[in-house]
């Protein structure tokens, strides 16, 4: 109720602003000409300039002429005079004020029927700001994203705190943040005491965020997770494919068949398994077409990309990103061979770029494509 | 409650600017000086009206009101206090606010100065402007409402976009604006003097401040704009001919030729038609790049058909502005009665030169801005138009104008003597050509654009102090009274004098930057890397967790010349909140120029990537648009009531200059 008092008090003063001038009583010749007082001060500058010695006698003169002239016409055009009194103007006074005290409140109640939320204060602001976040999680309302800020606000200020980054890292993952998700399991890791599953996650995040490659900090991870836990099935999966990756497939077909025989026949990582080692049996073709069951994309269409990647590349050149990229495929593929000569063809097409050789031979050394040196 | 209150302010401005429109323009019509009253008074009114309405959204900024979805959207709680409130125009809505309340200001300057504008001057150019006033207020109530809120409230704030979170961001929008909005007032003026159908140069002498303090700020907001790109994007470079930069450069340059014509007209009487369609375009290209900013046109011009609500509305208000005031301007110019004459080489004959350079160039720009948005609407092509276009036509246009700018100045109004002037001009040419021969000496084998654009600024400069001199010193002249006669001369000569000398100070700075240098390369702790005679040393790299955002700092010892310099920081921060990673650059001034470091990537063993750069006079690039700006102010303070003196025809004595 008190804003509607406090809205009506602002609509009543600005309507008199407007009535106000309306309602006053005219004098006549309240200005003065402005056109040709400009020209007489003009005039007087002239003299003023002329006596400090700016100006010459004769151009004084010629620019008095001027004035003079100006001023002439400028007195010649002036004529009208102002229509204040009389019935007509009465009318349009009236006719004006009644337009104001319509147009003016209506206009703005309507705009603000419309656009405004005039049921909303019911709470001072600042007490509102503060009162929100109990109010709405007791109403179970509380949005993802609003969470997520606040963890990150807490973590700012504790970033000691690693159950809030391990609460916060799979939420990220969750969110396709997948290198938020590795800073997040990288402090949990660190600031957590260690953890077989926790070891395994961030290995995980760290393939997650190499596409699918293996590297080394990964390695290591999964390496810490088996030392506290032999059995972990994550970290026994992705070592085998770190295995394909190096090139070793018998010892990769022998964790991969160990960790089948060792899981229960419904256990979720099944089929994966399966899957992996069917791509190890034989060229790509043969594996399981499509995306696999838990919503990866499988083995097959991967070949297919890379494929189409190796063929753009090879026939119109590209990026040293883009060979990398190759390169990588390649390898996680478990293809050393092709990744290698991935490598030799990308060194003949950017022989004469210094940076993308750079790139491609960090790329190499990642891969631990030895043979691939030059 | 008071954001409420906020918002009906607005909407009240609305209703209170349509009558400001309806009524003084009728009683223009009716001569009835009650009507035309209205003006002034609803002028006041409206900017009440703004004011409050904008402290009301700042107040829920500074309390951090989450309830309000721009707050929540553009602000958070750990956010320092000055962010806080530059946040306010950070984000769209905001500030088209302050835009509105921008123009509100200038509206209440024009109602406030009732006595120096004829009445129904100031009603038409009152009501003009609450047309403009109207269609910004019905775009920010309709489509971009700063207002909107959030039940229940928000816990916590995005926060604001971290590049914007700078001290260059409180003043860089407020100044741009206050530039944009200041030419509104000249187009408001060049209309109602349209629709009244009269113009002479009292109409010259009042618009005249108007152009020449927005002209001051937009060089300002240009500058500042441009510098906070240099320290803040991390690339080292100061303009990049980037269509949101050329959004602002188009008006300048137009409003620069409108400057130069406002004299003509104002001296001379001369020049009127042309003059008030420069005004009309000025404030059409400032409409523009307010188009081409808010709209979202540029990211891409899907993105705007996408979400097409704002960016027809903007197009709306361009085609009913830019339209109206171009059929009104044909409908009565014609009617106009045209002023002065004047010789071909004369004052007023070399400032219609310059009005022609400067619109050339400014169409120039315009072409490479737009061409690419009507090639991807039309062919669905998207090419980017760089620097290489505009160094190709931008620069041809403007070296002959610079070339040009001393012999015009000291040219005599009405006829002038060619030749006569170009004596004048001897000691400044031999100096200037002096100079770039020296520099060409000194650094033999650097690059030749380097002592020939210095060459340039030196003949700027030079032919700007010339002009003062020459007015006021002639051989022979004891010192004491040269001083006095200098003192003596109108503050709008010396503005003029200073201004163009700024103009030369940052072609100097422009011109040096061929000879900055660049390295990149990776740095452990303790390794050293060198750009030209400057080397740094990594001394080390120190995390730091600040209240809203990480970050990487890496320290620097700067060496010259083997001797230490100072240390400078780079810091590589992510924003938490909005997950964004900026580059803060490290930069170390040293005389006019600049050592600047950029950190980059880390690398995988450990190093971190580092840009390097040496730019030489580059701080001469800003100082000479301020001291541009600064010319402009004091050419401001003059009281403005001279005549331009025609010369004597043929026996122009050396001594006799012309007076401003």
């Amino acid at each position: 109720m008190v804003i509607w008092i406090i809205l009506l008090a602002m609509t009543a003063a600005a309507v008199m602003a407007v009535l106000w001038p309306l309602s006053r009583h005219y004098a006549v010749a309240r200005q003065a000409d402005p056109d040709t007082q400009f020209y007489r001060e003009q005039i007087a500058e002239i003299e003023r300039d002329q006596a400090r010695g700016v100006l010459m006698p004769s151009e004084a003169e010629a620019a008095k002429a001027e004035a003079g002239r100006r001023l002439l016409r400028a007195t010649g055009l002036r004529g009208e005079a102002f229509a204040a009194v009389g019935e007509p103007a009465l009318r349009r006074r009236r006719a004006a004020s009644t337009l104001a005290l319509s147009i003016i409140p209506i206009l703005a109640l309507a705009t603000y029927e419309i656009y405004g939320s005039p049921q909303a204060p019911v709470q001072a602001p600042v007490q509102a700001a503060a009162a929100a976040p109990a109010a709405a999680q007791a109403a179970g309302t509380v949005d993802l994203m609003q969470a997520v800020a606040q963890i990150e606000a807490h973590l700012a200020k504790n970033p000691q705190d690693g159950r809030g980054w391990e609460v916060i890292a799979p939420v990220y993952l969750r969110m396709g943040r997948v290198d938020d998700a590795v800073k997040a399991y990288e402090a949990a890791v660190r600031s957590l005491p260690p953890d077989s599953d926790r070891f395994a996650s961030y290995g995980e995040v760290l393939v997650m965020a190499r596409d699918g490659l293996v590297s080394a900090d990964a390695q290591a991870a999964f390496e810490q997770a088996l030392t506290l836990d032999p059995g972990s099935p994550k970290a026994r999966f992705y070592l085998a494919r770190a295995a394909v990756q190096d090139g070793q497939i018998a010892k990769a077909r022998a964790a991969y068949a160990q960790l089948l025989a060792s899981s229960p026949a419904d256990a979720p990582w099944v089929e994966a398994v399966r899957q992996e080692m069917a791509a190890l049996d034989g060229p790509a073709g043969q594996a399981p077409a499509g995306e696999s069951p838990d919503g990866r994309i499988g083995p097959e269409a991967i070949a297919g990309m890379v494929a189409g990647l190796a063929g753009r590349l090879e026939a119109q050149g590209g990026t040293a990103e883009e060979w990398a990229r190759l390169m990588r495929s390649y390898a996680v593929l478990g293809q050393r061979d092709k990744a290698v000569a991935a490598a030799r063809r990308a060194r003949e097409a950017l022989a004469q770029d210094n940076a993308a050789l750079k790139t491609i031979d960090t790329m190499a050394r990642e891969l631990k494509l030895t043979d691939a040196q030059p | 409650m008071l954001v409420e209150a906020g918002h009906f302010a607005l909407a009240l401005a609305l209703g209170l600017s349509l009558i400001q429109f309806v009524v003084p323009l009728w009683g223009a019509r009716a001569n009835d000086p009650v009507l035309m009253a209205v003006a002034p008074a609803g002028a006041l009114a409206v900017l009440a009206c703004i004011a409050f309405s904008f402290l009301a959204l700042t107040l829920a900024y500074v309390s951090s009101d989450f309830s309000v979805l721009n707050v929540v959207q553009n602000s958070h709680s750990a956010k320092p206090l000055i962010y806080k409130i530059s946040g306010v125009w950070g984000n769209h809505e905001g500030s088209m606010l302050l835009w509105v309340l921008i123009l509100a200001l200038f509206g209440a300057v024009v109602a406030v100065a009732r006595n120096t504008i004829p009445m129904r001057l100031q009603a038409n150019t009152l009501a003009v402007q609450a047309l403009i006033t109207i269609a910004f207020l019905l775009f920010i109530l309709t489509t971009s409402n700063p207002f909107t809120r959030v039940i229940p409230a928000a816990p916590e704030g995005q926060d604001l976009n971290p590049l914007l979170q700078d001290p260059g961001l409180a003043i860089h929008p407020p100044l741009l604006y206050i530039g944009y909005v200041g030419f509104s007032i000249s187009f408001a003026f060049a209309c109602a003097a349209l629709i009244d159908g009269r113009i002479d140069a009292v109409w010259a002498r009042i618009v005249r401040p108007w152009t020449l303090g927005a002209w001051a700020f937009l060089t300002l907001g240009i500058a500042m704009g441009s510098y906070w790109a240099y320290y803040e994007l991390g690339w080292g470079g100061w303009w990049f001919w980037d269509p949101v930069e050329n959004a602002s450069l188009m008006p300048w340059l137009a409003g620069t030729a409108l400057l130069h014509s406002t004299v003509v007209m104002e001296k001379r009487d001369a020049l009127k038609v042309w003059t008030i369609l420069l005004a009309i375009l000025t404030f059409s290209l400032s409409l523009l790049g307010t188009f081409l900013v808010r709209s979202g046109v540029l990211t891409s011009v899907h993105s705007f058909a996408v979400d097409p609500e704002r960016g027809t509305f903007i197009l709306g208000i361009l085609i009913l502005f830019i339209g109206g005031s171009l059929a009104l301007f044909a409908w009565r110019a014609p009617m106009l009665r045209q002023g002065g004459l004047f010789a071909p080489v004369s004052r007023e004959g070399a400032l219609v030169l310059n009005n022609l350079f400067l619109a050339t160039a400014c169409a120039t720009v315009f072409i490479g801005t737009l061409y690419p948005l009507a090639l991807e609407v039309l062919a669905a092509e998207k090419i980017s138009v760089g620097a290489p276009f505009f160094n190709f036509t931008f620069l041809p246009l403007i070296v002959p104008l610079l070339l040009l700018l001393p012999l015009g100045q000291t040219l005599a109004w009405k006829r002038g003597n060619f030749l006569g002037t170009a004596q004048r001009l001897y000691a400044v040419f031999g100096v200037s050509l002096l100079a770039t021969v020296a520099l060409l000496a000194l650094r033999h084998g650097g690059p030749v654009a380097a002592p020939l654009g210095i060459g340039l600024g030196v003949y700027l400069v030079l032919g700007s102090l010339n002009e003062i001199l020459t007015r006021s010193w002639s051989r022979g002249t004891p010192l004491s009274v040269a001083w006095r006669k200098a003192r003596g001369l109108p503050r709008s000569a010396w503005g003029t004098a200073i201004a163009h000398a700024g103009v030369g100070l940052t072609v100097i700075g422009i011109a040096a930057t061929a000879w900055g240098v660049e390295t990149i390369g990776s740095l452990r702790v303790g390794e050293r890397l060198g750009a030209g005679e400057y080397e740094v040393r990594l001394e080390r790299v120190i995390p730091r967790v600040e209240a809203n955002y990480r970050e990487d700092a890496a320290i620097l010892t700067v060496f010259g010349a083997g001797r230490e310099l100072g240390t400078i920081e780079t810091m590589k921060r992510l924003y938490v909140t909005r997950g964004m990673p900026t580059t803060e650059a490290g930069i170390l001034t040293t005389g006019l120029g600049q050592i600047y470091a950029s950190i980059g990537e880390v690398q995988a063993d450990g190093s971190i990537g580092m840009r390097l750069y040496h730019k030489p006079l580059v701080l001469l690039i800003w100082i000479g648009a301020l001291v541009m700006a600064a010319g402009g102010a004091l050419s401001l303070t003059d009281r403005r009531l001279r005549i331009g003196a025609p010369a004597r025809a043929r026996t122009a004595p050396p001594a006799a200059v012309p007076a401003e």
